[in-house]
């Protein structure tokens, strides 16, 4: 055997010097766009007597870190929503996955004596107790998204419906494949051990089944891009011959497309999930395998702001005949398809 | 007949791997038939094993040498991001597709040697100072990222080049290939690799034979952090995509395949054969689970056992081989 074919030292410091320079190259780690854009997210507004100026409020808001596109647009859109009020002030604590920082947030806003609080919980039993202690010092809490353990821990609770993203994915697949009982139907679900990944599948089931469908092939990734991509790069290959696939989520799904165009498949149409700003383009352009989305609201937070403006107001809801805020309100999981997509897309989010 | 076991050994644990890897395939062919055995399915395989494959390339080394690199996965989410800022973007739309490449692999490389100096020269423990770096490196790549996912576009040129496949394999499978024989050359035909294993086996003899210990292990690091650079390029490929996520727990799923194939975790033998029929076993039991439709969790039940199985094997072997030969 030849003995020093490779000479450590120059060729560590080849790659040293390369590694400098590569990175004053692209010194700055800048995501400025060239030319700035500008894309506040606004929904459609509804104007009513409700929204002329009244007393003012002070509304702190708590919700989870912004670690993915979904959780981000949360928070804008709650921002934003405040914003278009001029008698709400809205006091964000910074975003948190830590139960502990949040309790202290609460704790906080009760001391400050706000005059409503907007709570969307990382674990929605960790923070019951918290809210409690608000609700008994007079502070009204709207509870967003994931559930308190007790009714008395909130004024008022908004939730997403991940039942019904299912059964709206599956019967849309369903009006599309419905004359087909042999068509092949796969799934990509979230994290299976949360209950919410739990909950999408069972509703898409009921919902295939209703019309004589059911799962052929399914397969579970973690939200990420490289999880999507990996799981559904092993489904197509399992899987020759797909008619419809649901992703349950959008910011995974980009590894989803990217296996997809790897895979130069495009037998199927795919429906998506939660609705990203990126998956509407690709159904409005119509040039991919993405023909529809299935929207979990990113503005329940939105609405959670609403709702605790007309509790703090002693408002209430002006298009119900009931008196009072309701106690609960399950928002609807539509379809996003060509033909509605110009309506949703100012609240896809950016994944 | 000394000699002879000292020979036998790792041919025999090679086999065994072997074995194990053929038991998949045979099960795959059983249960999926042409679907598990097209030439499709099985590129599948090799495209999803390059990145955990490459980084455990370099992960070899390390082990090898008695150390351990828990932020290859972090750094592998730092890099895929820090390639794909706009900045990045614009810079590789003006100037060309490798500033991605080379930012990527730049900044594998810069953590890959800050991990070495504070293992050499700062003394601090090797699980301590990339358990840090792990952190560290997810926390900057969160900062840059803003927590979203970069898509990379309008870079057409990246990838022509990753995603072609030349001779019908995708460019990735092929980058793991030359990255898989560059580690076998380097370890087993150089005295650099021969001088990984002396560090590892025994350090103090290794200084009194005159190693640069402290250079050697800064260099190793080094080659793990590089490697976690190619395999945010690889990742950069498959998902079009950079993202602080990208990579999560992948530093677990290299050492086990490093571990599996029969490197010592506490140094002094390293195979980069092993290490690739360990990705490989991995990616594979992974394909042959979605092709059955069947749970994910019992996929990693499987896994764990495949794991404390290899490992026994080994300690089997290991404790023959001292009887046989002395």
């Amino acid at each position: 055997m030849s003995s020093t074919i490779v000479r450590p030292r120059r060729v560590a410091g080849a790659f040293a010097a390369t590694a400098a320079a590569a990175l004053l190259l692209t010194g700055c780690v800048s995501n400025e766009p060239r030319e700035s854009e500008d894309d506040a997210a606004t929904g459609p507004v509804a104007v009513t007597e409700n929204d002329e100026p009244g007393d003012e409020v002070v509304i702190g808001f708590s919700a989870p870190a912004a670690d993915h596109g979904w959780m981000g647009a949360i928070t804008a859109a709650a921002r934003a929503e405040a914003e278009k009020y001029e008698d709400v002030t809205l006091q964000v604590a910074e975003g948190t996955n830590d139960v502990n920082v949040q309790i202290s947030q609460i704790e906080g806003f009760i001391d400050q004596g706000v005059d409503a609080i907007v709570l969307l919980p990382f674990d929605g039993a960790a923070l019951t107790d918290v809210a409690l202690e608000a609700m008994e010092a007079g502070i009204p809490v709207i509870n967003v998204d994931r559930e308190f353990t007790s009714p008395f821990a909130a004024r008022s609770t908004v939730l997403g419906d991940n039942y019904g993203m299912g059964v709206s994915a599956g019967t849309y697949i369903c009006e599309q494949l419905g004359d087909n009982p042999d068509a092949v139907v796969a799934e990509i679900a979230g994290i299976d051990s949360l209950p919410l990944t739990q909950d999408r599948s069972q509703g898409f089931e009921d919902a295939l089944d209703d019309c004589g469908l059911d799962v052929d092939a399914r397969v579970a990734a973690e939200f990420t891009v490289e999880s999507g991509e990996e799981q559904t790069a092993n489904l197509l290959s399992a899987e020759p011959e797909i008619d419809a696939i649901w992703n349950h989520d959008d910011d995974q799904g980009i590894g989803v497309l990217a296996a997809i165009e790897n895979a130069g498949r495009d037998e199927f149409f795919l429906v998506g999930g939660a609705g990203s700003k990126n998956m509407m383009d690709l159904i409005q352009s119509g040039d991919s395998v993405v023909q529809a989305t299935v929207i979990y609201p990113s503005t329940q937070a939105a609405d959670g702001v609403k709702l605790a403006r007309l509790v703090a107001q002693n408002k209430t809801v002006s298009d119900l005949a009931s008196i009072g805020v309701p106690r609960q309100v399950q928002l609807y999981a539509p379809v996003v398809t060509a033909d509605n997509v110009e309506e949703f897309l100012p609240i896809g989010f950016d994944s | 007949m000394s000699q002879r076991s000292a020979l036998m050994g790792p041919a025999l644990r090679m086999g065994g791997l072997v074995l194990a890897l053929v038991l998949l395939v045979v099960v795959g062919v059983a249960t999926g038939g042409e679907r598990f055995w097209s030439t499709g399915n099985l590129i599948t395989v090799l495209s999803l094993a390059a990145v955990t494959g490459v980084v455990s390339i370099g992960m070899t080394f390390v082990i090898t040498s008695g150390g351990i690199d828990l932020s290859v996965g972090a750094v592998v989410g730092l890099a895929s991001v820090w390639a794909s800022t706009l900045a990045t973007q614009y810079a590789a739309q003006d100037y060309g597709w490798w500033v991605i490449v080379v930012t990527a692999l730049a900044v594998g490389l810069v953590a890959g040697l800050v991990n070495g100096a504070l293992v050499a020269y700062g003394k601090v423990p090797a699980f301590i100072a990339t358990l840090a770096m792990l952190a560290a490196a997810r926390g900057l790549a969160e900062i840059i990222a803003g927590r979203r996912t970069q898509v990379i576009r309008d870079v057409e040129p990246f990838f022509d080049v990753f995603q072609s496949r030349p001779l019908g394999v995708p460019t990735i499978v092929w980058i793991f290939v030359v990255v898989a024989a560059a580690g076998w050359f380097l370890l087993n035909r150089t005295t650099f690799g021969r001088r990984t294993v002396a560090v590892g086996g025994n350090p103090e003899a290794s200084r009194l034979a005159g190693i640069k210990i402290k250079r050697h292990t800064l260099y190793l690091y080094g080659i793990a952090g590089l490697t976690a650079g190619i395999g945010a390029v690889i990742l950069l490929a498959r998902t079009t995509a950079g993202s602080s996520t990208h990579g999560t727990l992948l530093e677990l799923d290299a050492i086990a395949a490093v571990v599996v194939g029969g490197t010592l975790l506490a140094g002094g033998r390293g195979t980069i054969t092993g290490t690739v029929l360990g990705v490989l076993i991995f990616s594979t039991l992974t394909n042959v689970f979605v092709l059955n439709n069947l749970d994910s969790s019992v996929q990693a039940i499987a896994k764990g056992a495949i794991i404390v199985v290899a490992v026994l094997l080994q300690q089997w072997f290991a404790a023959r081989e001292k009887v046989t030969s002395t």
